[in-house]
């Protein structure tokens, strides 16, 4: 069965991309990811801001409660050097990676400067990366700031990346867009190589006992593929570049639906995490028996062919869920 | 040779040559030399290698004498071997100086030379400790300056190995190690010229080693002991030479001239100084100055005064000499002099048949005492020496520089008027420890030591309050060589970083006229005027200054910087100094930023520079009218209303006028009254925390986690608010404990509150309708300062609720018990104060406290206030402070005179047959003493019996009287550090622990030596970075509660408030009330952990849960009961480690510094971690009491 797909100019032996996660952080796993099928990694992501205030916290607790008292004019030994203020691990990483494993490295940034993202990005690229994704963890709560001014901040951070680096970017965001289908062509536009669709943002929870706002991760439910699954139906007749779907997908089947849509890379971490990388394995198995099930010989055949120019009726995609569940409602099942 | 400058201090100079020339390192940490092991082992970890290419091993041992031990035994064995100390510290090697004198080994002891403890602990520099070790045999070599300290270093070095007599070389503790100056650094060429390497090989082959067996320390009889000692006699009337030797071959080789006795002023001087430190400099720039008013007068430096070369001394005088006066800066009471006044008369005495020089006639020879304890010397009181030279009777014995209107031995000193030098830059700064004020000066001196032909000298003057510090930076400039040994007086440049201190304290007294001033001030241009105090205004117009001002938290703030204002206070300094062209003086700053903080990020040297860049444009010059316009005056130090005392001896120490405090000010034998903190009002909180009655649940959490005692909880009658000022805030009394119409009062003190946020994190009542409003929140003081100050002296007013009808047992019971223990200068947010403060509401009218020297040492009992006070009655806690290493064994001491004194006064109470009442004598001979009731039941019976026996005219009924009071149960309680309890004065806490005697032991646990800045102890946790662990701890905590438990006969507890105050109050019951030893291990956060002190009881909740902190009680009554007697009362570990473990800095650095080793550490630590918790939950089944079988039928 021929799996092969292209992903942002990459070729790629596969669908099955494991997604920035902390999977990345130890080369022995993603020797171990390769092994099991993957076709390409992305890495966990590299945040500015982390780095930027890692680094205040760090001057400040080792020399703020210093000078101020005669026995103890200092609390702490203090090295000559630091280690990863400019995020050299995650550039080791890649550098190590890039002499393990065959496979491609995708290095992942989120910045909040743009001299950070332009400074990281072209870092990247010097240390082997094969393709860039720009992680744009915004979340726009400032009420001051219209959609206007978020959507150029996407552009402009873009932009800054792409005159910075010759390697392929693709961009990964999230769907909280008034009009996402115009600002996926804006990015096309911009320059990204591709989309990642969706971001997942962490959603906090309220603790009822202590009446606290505490940070949850929660890894994803198959169930979350629905929506960068229609997304991808509906924009792959409009965008020339790749498409990488992400969030949700745990199995051969939502591979299958994915690609189908118009994906050309599948991208997953929590199933990853929960059931190892071996899973990789078990996903190509079964979507080789589904494929030749259906008479599939290759995975180009199976692309976008539900997409929304594919499918006999494109409003499907397009059409709110609540017609179509009311559409097919039986009142005889619950009586 | 190329000549190198550095500007550094004394300590570090020192340590230079030390770690250049040693092998083997051996220390342990003590004010102030403690830099000096510090940067032996910051090099060391660094890989910088000796003179001779190898990397020197430094050891931290468990104390000084356990330094001595290990520096006698390399020393033994063929080591080149150092060690670094001071004061109480070289005293603990003094048995093994002897040892390695006696025993003619080469090695240097680096002394920053302190106080002894006497009638109190000083931390700050005299001779007394030096002086204590002439008996052992050790060369005694003195250094007068930051240079000095460094060649001085490098002749002892040099000069041991030649005449193997062991060096104590020495400097004046802060005044000189912790100066800072611009000093030529000896290069590697000059100590390899300075050492023969055949003075290496010798005494390696003198070495201990059993290719060459022989023995050392064998013991002698009368038979040949007296002999055997006299054998190295030669060694020592050889030393003199060899060490002038080296100091000539380093002249020939540095250009730098010094000799055991040197000489300095008039060839045909008539009046000569004698002395050694710093002291030395200040004379030698009288000296100068006095000369060149005609005057002929001269000092004698003395630098080696062991072994004492008395022709050296002699052939060192001019001819002309005819008065002499020498200084010690140490005391010997009862003694004929001070050491170096004898040797001097000795030496004069000798002369007469020694004939080693004639004079024109013999001069005569007066001693005086000068700066004990660091206190000033400074030209007048020179001046005022050599005046007194003059005098046809000079007073002999004199002391100078204090007033001693007891026995009157002091010179008095006239108002002399001393102008400094024109041409010398003298700068004060008075900043907080907090803002960045001394580090930026410092920096400010490297830049001018560094990069212009002038001198620089820095001298640091800090507060003994751990929050809130002030710091007084006194900087000096200029062309010619500075030898000021004393603070500045008449500065050229003020700066005030603070402008809350512009009320506080009188700085500009200390201005020239024409000075530069400049103030930190949080208003515009035009408004700063009208804020200055009148007497500020005054001084500002009558010496002429030139004002300046900035906004520099509205400058920090904007670029990022916080509230650290250092370098945009520091760039002001430059713009408006014209030490240096500015443009220039701005590129160098940047310059040294880049230096400072390039290995921390490309962000935070963003930060500094546009704070540098913002700084000039904010910084404007103030329009000074001619007239004083300000109504606003300079606060009194204590309020009006406090006590004689008080009023007449502390407020002179917190208005920085301690110096002028007579002699008969104080008790003879160091006693203090206990309660004065509360007349220091600090206001050092920018936030308080305000109260919403109505969210208010009266749990007691916010009372019981404030480290400074500043939240109150009173019950008290309704009736009696009739008084209360408008705004009072009370509360109905919940529970069904309190009598009807009972109210509650939560009140903050709002001027002794530090601000730390420790109440709001732990208050657990919120707003249903908005979660984040709590029944306790901070808010900006400004806005309640005044109310609240009025509710609190409200809230003093009304009576302490009757103790014996609290809960007192009870989490909330506990704080409506009035603490004994306030205000303290503890750090904001301290993980240790809220444990004392608890127990002194416990048990605080009936305790006696020994607290070993540490953190609760200085803040329980550091002038100029003392926190431990009384309730109304009289009662509170006594404390003392003995030493650091005996605190165990001092409590136990305590312990076993209250047993004897109630003993005897039973004894005596059984004698007095008829004339105390027998159903008294019964009632307190059998008096259960067990509960708060119990206890107060008998105080008022020994009241009672105390005012019939006052009435007795019989020699029985006044021995009675005089130990009834012990027929009261007293609580005896040992305080100290982990530094104290788990390695210095382990030895003591365990005997004490098998002593069975009744004693509480609560060790402090805060994981490293806190008080001197953070070094390794053996609580240091496996992972945790700390000095002398800078590669993270490698081995693992030790387990001092399971230790004690193995003993089996001691009460053993290990908590942590923050997880679990219930478990804590139950603990610290249970420990009391046990019948024998009982130690605590309380979980300390601390400023040394690296993380923000509002989260440390959340840390103590997380180290808990991680299963780091294991808590338990182990209480051995409960087997007799049939009871496990092993309680673990924390749950199985729920989180890994390292969440706990990465939310502090000290485990954090090292991933950042060392990334592998940290990843390893923290494996093995969560695997410490897993294997603890294992061992913990099999030894409470180990404890299980076994179940006797029932009886079988069969």
């Amino acid at each position: 069965m021929n799996f092969e797909t292209t992903y942002l100019g990459l070729r790629l032996k596969n669908p099955l991309v494991p997604s920035a996660s902390p999977l990345s952080t130890e080369t022995d796993t993603v020797k171990k990811l390769e092994d099991a099928g993957a076709s390409a990694i992305v890495m966990y992501s590299l945040f500015e801001e982390q780095i930027n205030m890692e680094n205040k916290a760090l001057d400040h607790f080792l020399n703020n409660p210093g000078d101020s008292f005669a026995e103890a004019l200092s609390y702490f030994p203090q090295p000559d050097e630091y280690h990863n203020l400019h995020a050299e691990d995650y550039l080791e990483q890649i550098r190590e990676l890039k002499e393990t494993v065959d496979i491609p490295v995708i290095a992942s940034l989120n910045g909040v400067s743009e001299g950070g993202w332009m400074k990281y990005a072209t870092r990247m690229e010097e240390a082997g990366a094969d393709a860039l994704e720009l992680n744009i963890y915004y979340i726009a709560a400032d009420p001051g700031m219209s959609s206007e001014e978020v959507e150029s901040m996407y552009i402009n951070d873009l932009k800054a990346v792409k005159n910075a680096v010759n390697i392929p970017v693709s961009v990964k965001l999230g769907p909280y867009f008034s009009a996402f289908a115009n600002m996926a062509l804006r990015l096309e536009n911009a320059g990204a190589d591709g989309l990642v669709l969706f971001n997942r943002f962490y959603q906090p929870d309220l603790n009822l006992e202590t009446l606290e706002v505490e940070p949850s991760l929660e890894l994803s439910s198959s169930f979350e593929k629905r929506l960068p699954l229609r997304w991808i139906a509906m924009l792959r007749p409009h965008l020339k570049g790749s498409i990488a779907a992400t969030t949700g997908i745990h199995s051969a089947e939502d591979v299958i639906k994915m690609t189908l849509a118009g994906a050309d890379v599948s991208m997953m971490a929590s199933i990853l995490l929960f059931k190892g990388p071996e899973v990789l394995g078990s996903i190509l198995d079964e979507m080789k028996i589904w494929m030749e099930e259906k008479e599939y010989t290759s995975l180009e055949e199976m692309k976008g062919a539900m997409s929304s120019a594919s499918v006999g009726d494109p409003g499907a995609f397009e059409r709110a869920n609540y017609i179509k569940i009311l559409q097919g409602f039986d009142v005889n099942t619950f009586r | 040779m190329s000549r190198k400058q550095v500007t550094i201090d004394a300590n570090e100079a020192a340590a230079y040559v030390a770690h250049k020339l040693s092998e083997v390192i051996a220390i342990y940490p003590i004010t102030p030399s403690s830099p000096m092991g510090e940067w032996s082992d910051e090099w060391s970890m660094a890989g910088k290698k000796n003179l001779w290419g190898t990397v020197p091993e430094v050891s931290e041992l468990q104390s000084e004498g356990g330094a001595a031990g290990t520096m006698h035994g390399a020393l033994q064995t063929g080591a080149l071997t150092t060690s670094f100390t001071a004061s109480q510290g070289l005293l603990l090697k003094m048995p093994n100086l002897f040892k390695i004198a006696g025993e003619l080994t080469p090695a240097v002891i680096h002394v920053a030379a302190r106080t002894v403890a006497t009638h109190a602990l000083s931390i700050f520099g005299d001779h007394s400790d030096v002086m204590a070790m002439r008996m052992t045999g050790i060369a005694l070599l003195s250094s007068n300056s930051v240079q000095e300290a460094m060649d001085m270093a490098m002749i002892s070095h040099a000069a041991t190995l030649e005449s193997r007599i062991p060096f104590i070389h020495f400097f004046d503790g802060f005044r000189t190690s912790h100066e800072v100056q611009k000093i030529d650094q000896i290069s590697d060429e000059t100590m390899r010229a300075m050492i023969n390497e055949e003075w290496i090989i010798a005494h390696r082959n003198r070495a201990l080693t059993p290719d060459r067996p022989k023995i050392r320390g064998t013991a002698q009889n009368p038979d040949v002991f007296f002999q055997a000692r006299e054998a190295g006699n030669k060694y020592y009337l050889n030393c003199p030479d060899i060490v002038q030797s080296a100091m000539n071959k380093f002249e020939s080789l540095t250009g730098r001239k010094y000799s055991l006795f040197q000489y300095h002023g008039a060839e045909d001087a008539e009046r000569v100084i004698i002395l050694m430190g710093s002291g030395a400099e200040t004379v030698h720039e009288t000296v100068d100055a006095l000369n060149a008013q005609g005057e002929k007068v001269g000092v004698i430096k003395v630098r080696l005064f062991r072994p004492f070369s008395m022709r050296h001394l002699i052939e060192s005088l001019p001819a002309t000499v005819k008065q002499i006066a020498v200084l010690d800066r140490t005391k010997e009471p009862g003694s004929t002099g001070e050491p170096l006044y004898n040797d001097v008369v000795t030496t004069f005495y000798e002369n007469r048949t020694e004939q080693w020089r004639t004079f024109e006639k013999e001069p005569s020879v007066i001693c005086g005492r000068y700066g004990l304890s660091s206190k000033e010397f400074t030209p007048p009181m020179v001046k005022r020496i050599y005046d007194e030279l003059t005098s046809s009777k000079p007073k002999n014995h004199f002391t100078i520089g204090i007033v001693d209107d007891v026995t009157n031995l002091h010179l008095d000193l006239p108002d002399t008027s001393w102008e400094p030098d024109s041409d010398l830059f003298e700068g004060l700064f008075y900043g907080l420890g907090a803002d960045g004020t001394v580090s930026a000066n410092k920096n400010s001196i490297k830049i001018i030591g560094d990069n212009t032909e002038y001198n620089a000298q820095g001298y640091f003057v800090y507060d003994s309050k751990k929050s809130g510090a002030t710091t007084v930076s006194h900087l000096r400039f200029g062309s010619k060589p500075i030898r000021s040994a004393y603070l500045i007086s008449k500065a050229n440049f003020v700066a005030c970083h603070q402008f809350t201190f512009l009320d506080k304290i009188d700085m500009l007294k200390h201005a020239r006229e024409g000075a530069t001033f400049l103030l930190n001030a949080p208003f515009p241009a035009d408004e700063v005027w009208d804020h200055v105090p009148e007497k500020v205004q005054q001084q500002i117009i009558d010496k002429k200054l030139k004002f300046y001002s900035i906004d520099a938290y509205k400058v920090a703030r904007e670029n990022g910087m916080g509230t650290r204002i250092n370098t945009v206070m520091q760039t002001c300094f430059f713009a408006i100094s014209e030490i240096l062209p500015r443009e220039e003086a701005i590129e160098m700053i940047k310059s040294a930023i880049r230096k400072a903080y390039g290995s921390k990020g490309e962000n935070i040297l963003q930060s500094n520079f546009a704070a540098v860049d913002n700084s000039v444009e904010n910084l404007f010059r103030v329009t000074v009218p001619e007239e004083v316009s300000s109504k606003l005056q300079m606060r009194p130090p204590v309020p009006a209303e406090a006590p004689d005392f008080v009023q007449k001896v502390i407020a002179e120490i917190i208005a920085g006028q301690g110096d002028n405090l007579p002699v008969s000010a104080f008790e003879e034998d160091g006693t203090f009254p206990t309660g004065t903190t509360k007349w220091e009002k600090r206001n050092i909180a920018l936030e308080i925390p305000i109260l919403e009655p109505d969210l208010c649940i009266q749990c007691g959490k916010c009372a019981m986690v404030c480290p400074h005692s500043v939240i109150r909880l009173k019950a008290f009658d309704g009736t009696l608010l009739d008084n209360a000022p408008e705004g009072f805030k009370y509360m109905d009394a919940k529970g069904r404990e309190w009598p009807e119409n009972t109210k509650v009062a939560l009140q903050i003190s709002p001027e002794d509150c530090t601000g730390c946020v420790l109440c709001v994190e732990v208050c657990p009542a919120k707003d249903r309708k908005a979660v984040g409003r709590k029944a306790i929140n901070m808010e900006p003081i400004e806005t309640h300062l005044d109310r609240e100050k009025e509710n609190w002296d409200f809230f003093l007013t009304i009576p302490e609720y009757d103790r014996s009808q609290i809960k007192s047992e009870t989490v909330k019971g506990s704080q409506f018990l009035e603490p004994l223990f306030e205000f303290s200068g503890a750090c904001a947010g301290c993980g240790e104060t809220p444990y004392i403060k608890l127990i002194t509401q416990l048990f605080g009218d009936r305790m006696v406290i020994a607290n070993a020297t540490g953190c609760s040492s200085i803040y329980g009992g550091n002038l100029p206030s003392t926190p431990y006070t009384t309730n109304a009655d009289g009662y509170g806690p006594a404390w003392s402070n003995s030493l650091f290493e005996d605190n165990a064994e001092f409590g136990l001491g305590f312990r076993l005179t209250i047993d004897k004194q109630q003993e005897q006064a039973r004894e005596l109470l059984i004698q007095m047959n008829g004339s105390v009442d027998e159903e008294l004598k019964n009632a307190i001979l059998s008096a259960d003493q067990s509960t708060e009731p119990g206890i107060y039941e008998q105080r008022e019976r020994v009241g009672a019996l105390k005012e019939l026996l006052k009435s007795k005219d019989s020699s029985e009924a006044r021995l009675l009287l005089s130990v009834a009071d012990y027929l009261v149960r007293k609580s005896v309680w040992i305080f100290g550090g982990d530094g104290w309890a788990y390695d210095i004065g382990y030895g003591g806490l365990d005997h004490v622990l098998a002593s069975g005697k009744d004693v509480n032991i609560l060790v402090m646990d805060t994981e490293v030596y806190s008080n001197t800045g953070g070094q390794c102890s053996k609580a240091t946790p496996l992972g945790a970075v700390a000095k002398f662990a800078s590669a993270g701890k490698a081995i693992g905590k030790k387990d001092l509660g399971l230790m004690s438990v193995s003993g089996g006969g001691a009460y053993v507890a290990r908590i942590a408030m923050g997880a679990s105050d219930m478990q804590t109050m139950k603990a610290i019951l249970e420990a009391e009330r046990y019948p024998g030893p009982s130690i605590i291990i309380a979980y300390s956060h601390c400023i040394a952990h690296g993380y923000d002190m509002r989260y440390g009881l959340n840390q103590q909740k997380l180290a808990v849960e991680t299963g780091y902190w294991p808590l338990f009680r182990f209480d051995p009554m409960k087997s007799a009961e049939g009871l496990n007697p092993f309680q673990l009362d924390s749950k199985a570990p729920k989180s890994a480690f390292k969440d706990y473990a990465y939310n502090e800095m000290r485990y954090l650095m090292l991933a950042k510094s060392q990334p592998k080793i940290a990843k390893e550490l923290m494996i093995r630590a969560q695997k410490e971690v897993h294997d603890q918790w294992r061992i913990y939950e099999k030894l409470q089944d180990v404890y299980e009491p076994v179940k006797k079988e029932e009886p079988s039928n069969e």
